[in-house]
């Protein structure tokens, strides 16, 4: 599989090939190659399916850290080819072209991270969400508990403990002692 | 049905785009007025013999509907089925979370429900949100937007439960507690204050009948 | 359509129609609607009968789960997981837990691959049982799935007998798995096993060679062998378009590659080959089920030490675990940054492309009355497209 990651870091300055198991490995790439990337491995290198997209927010870093996932039938590998994009504008090439599942994929980028990619049929209609008006909610600024106290109503009488804490009052109550 | 004046206001049905507002009914809610004595025990006594289901799998419950509507447990010797429409159901179970966008179509689903009608709500989740509390998606009591007449307990209640659960529905009926429908009339302008503030795009008639 | 156009493979582009001209109607399927799978909503507009275009409506059953995983330390997730995916909840704990014991480098007991290979074969045979009732139900009938209801009853009492859940059992935990086998339990497996098969003889009898059946599921929703890489198809759609792809072979994992077995393949990739495709993988189920039972290590421990689930911290990486489950592939993206709460969890659910990108493909020129009927062909389970 090496040849693949020499490949790979000669044609488009990919690095980090990393080997997860021996049918997954990992690979970095620049974001702007991402459709290149994409397309010469399925038509070239025999990988045809794509089993999804997502997105990683690495908020420490400043970036959207996007996986595609892509196997090759034939020799049963699969590679997760990670591109990182700057959190303030996140824009990538689109891949519907390539797979004709990915707008959906993309659609819930663009929803759940802001992810813009343009051209991506109806990638602007909502997908899970409805009247959403909140910052895209996978984002790791989002507080979902914060947002969902302030917006539903609690019965009242719900009691929430720490596990850990709770655990050793229940179990080892002389412990502390 | 009853001749009593309506003293709520008619509806705005500000949802609604301009041209379409006169299309829909403005009228809110009316409670019910049960007639006199033994005949409205008799109404209860067949109300609560025949409680049609609305067909509607709002979320995990829904999945142990299917055992309950087959053979082994077999709801129909309860009289006790499933229907495909609001229309024909008196009674709305909520198969447990309910998201936002899915309590929108709960809320018209009810309204369109003919009276009387009643509330089951399914599980940990309509109760107090369940494993799902700190969702920003998720409701976390379904009462403050439709009345419930009985609660099922469990994550997920088994066949079983959900049986004795509707038998206990039946008592209700039978003792002409089930009030979900005339609370909701009476208290209509809090439910949609309720409602409104969850479902941010409101854009159907204020009470769909 | 008429039907001796079938099999017909709809056109790419989607049609333009102009809802004002009165020719059309605009009709939306669902949620609420008896012939939908899940929650989920389609959005017609047909011309007479006959379907012009369609879109999916996805997202009643968002719960947010990738986002809540984020909050949540690795083993509160774990009853979380199982939620995922309704029906068929056991796929989505095995995924979790390999993702978890791969990144953690902890080794399962033999007994405990058995016992999972052996409870994910017994939830795909509860779950093709769900789905055969709800086909038969969408043509029109309605007695099948009285009966398959209730054998998936039996097989629901035999996860009760062994994991004391009925749907959820949150039993293939990270380790290994909850609890060995009560004692005698495989006698009551292999009569159940028995009762299934003799009760899906009578189901290819009186559904798979019923002509009403026949004519309605043939050549609806052809799938050519072509899209299955264009649209990321996988899993019993795939296989019935005799592509061999089966994920138990190719990546082997638990314990698949000691078992005998072959993928049911088929050729012509229409809503009845696939209905039979899946009716064979059933009684391969039955078979997979007794060949574990067998080969299954009588003694042994089921569960290996893992660290205090309350303090757990999984080492940082990443790492994409896919099993085969009813629908296709199901996979679980974890992302770990070294502390106690994952990093990202994402949820690859087969149905994400069978019920939106091919199905909006599929259903242009498709008769009303069989959407429902291709909509279950496909096998879709919405709480796995939205999460
Ligand atoms: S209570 Fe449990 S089974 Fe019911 S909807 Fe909630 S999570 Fe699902």
């Amino acid at each position: 599989m090496n040849e693949l990651a020499e490949r790979l870091a000669r044609r488009y300055d990919a690095e980090g090939w990393h080997e997860q198991r021996k049918d997954l490995a990992s690979i970095s790439i620049p974001a702007l190659r991402v459709r290149d990337v994409l397309a010469w491995l399925r038509d070239e290198e025999g990988y045809k399916h794509l089993s999804f997209i997502t997105a990683i927010d690495n908020i420490e870093r400043g970036v959207f850290t996007l996986t595609y996932t892509v196997r090759n039938h034939d020799t049963k590998h699969s590679l997760m080819v990670h591109a990182d994009i700057i959190r303030e504008n996140p824009v990538v090439d689109s891949v519907h072209l390539l797979w004709e599942q990915a707008w959906t994929y993309q659609r819930e980028l663009k929803e759940w991270f802001g992810i813009d990619c343009p051209g991506s049929p109806r990638k602007d209609e909502e997908f899970v969400l409805e009247g959403w008006d909140q910052l895209p909610m996978m984002r790791r600024d989002f507080d979902s508990l914060a947002y969902s106290n302030a917006t539903y109503a609690e019965r009242p009488g719900r009691v929430t403990h720490d596990p850990a804490a709770y655990m050793k009052a229940q179990l080892y109550p002389e412990a502390d002692q | 049905m009853s001749s009593k004046k309506i003293e709520m206001a008619p509806l705005a049905n500000e949802g609604l785009p301009l041209e379409e507002r006169a299309l829909f009914c403005d009228v809110p809610p009316r409670e019910y007025e049960p007639a006199r004595g033994v005949i409205e025990d008799f109404y209860n006594w067949a109300r609560s013999q025949s409680l049609w289901i609305l067909g509607f799998g709002t979320g995990c419950g829904a999945i142990e509907l299917r055992p309950l509507m087959t053979s082994r447990f077999d709801m129909y010797r309860f009289g006790i089925q499933p229907r495909a429409t609001p229309r024909q159901s008196s009674v709305f179970v909520i198969g447990g979370y309910a998201s936002v966008k899915t309590l929108k179509r709960i809320v018209r689903s009810y309204e369109q429900m003919m009276g009387p009608k009643f509330v089951v709500a399914l599980g940990s989740c309509t109760i107090n949100g369940g494993m799902y509390w700190d969702s920003y998606n998720t409701i976390k009591r379904i009462d403050q937007y439709i009345p419930v007449d009985t609660y099922i307990t469990g994550c997920m209640p088994r066949p079983e439960a959900l049986l004795a659960g509707f038998q206990e529905l039946k008592k209700i009926i039978r003792a002409g507690r089930a009030e979900g429908q005339n609370l909701y009339a009476r208290n209509f302008e809090w439910y949609k204050e309720n409602q409104k503030k969850v479902i941010k795009d409101w854009n159907m008639p204020d009470y769909n009948w | 359509m008429k039907r001796d156009r079938m099999p017909y493979i709809p056109p790419a582009e989607r049609a333009t129609p102009d809802l004002d001209s009165g020719k059309y109607l605009l009709m939306w399927q669902g949620p609420q609607h008896p012939g939908i799978t899940g929650n989920m909503s389609l959005r017609l507009v047909i011309e007479g009968d006959t379907v012009v275009d369609c879109e999916t409506h996805v997202g009643y059953l968002h719960r947010g789960f990738e986002k809540l995983m984020e909050r949540r330390s690795w083993m509160q997730n774990f009853p979380l997981v199982c939620r995922i995916a309704v029906p068929e909840p056991d796929f989505n704990e095995y995924c979790y837990a390999a993702a978890l014991e791969e990144l953690s480098g902890i080794q399962i007991p033999e007994k405990a691959v058995w016992l999972r290979t052996f409870s994910l074969e017994l939830m795909r045979l509860a779950s093709y049982l769900m789905w055969i009732g709800g086909q038969a139900g969408s043509f029109g009938h309605g007695t099948i799935i009285q009966w398959s209801a209730t054998m998936r009853d039996y097989v629901l009492d035999l996860f009760e007998e062994l994991t004391g859940g009925r749907i959820y059992h949150m039993y293939i935990i990270p380790g290994g798995v909850r609890g060995d086998v009560p004692a005698g339990y495989f006698k009551h497996v292999l009569e159940v096993m028995d009762t299934v098969q003799k009760n899906l003889d009578d189901i290819e009898l009186v559904m798979y060679h019923n002509a009403v059946f026949k004519l309605r599921a043939e050549g609806l929703g052809y799938i050519p062998p072509d899209w299955i890489d264009r649209y990321g198809i996988t899993g019993p759609n795939a296989r019935a378009a005799g592509i061999k792809r089966d994920l138990r072979k190719d990546l082997g994992y638990l314990a698949y590659p000691q078992l005998e077995f072959q993928p049911v393949v088929g050729s012509k990739s229409d809503a009845f080959e696939r209905a039979r495709l899946r009716l064979q993988e059933m009684y391969q189920c039955i078979d997979l089920i007794r060949q574990c039972i067998d080969l299954m290590p009588k003694e042994g421990p089921f569960r290996a030490k893992t660290p205090n689930p309350l303090y757990w911290k999984v080492p940082a990486g990443e790492t994409y675990v896919a099993a085969e489950c009813t629908r296709g592939e199901y996979g679980f993206y974890v992302v770990s940054d070294g502390s106690e709460k994952p990093r990202r969890v994402a949820v690859r659910g087969p149905s994400y492309t069978h019920a939106v990108s091919v199905m909006e493909r599929l259903v242009r020129g498709v008769n009303i009355a069989d959407v429902a009927g291709l909509m279950v062909s496909l096998h879709t389970y919405p709480p796995e497209i939205e999460r």
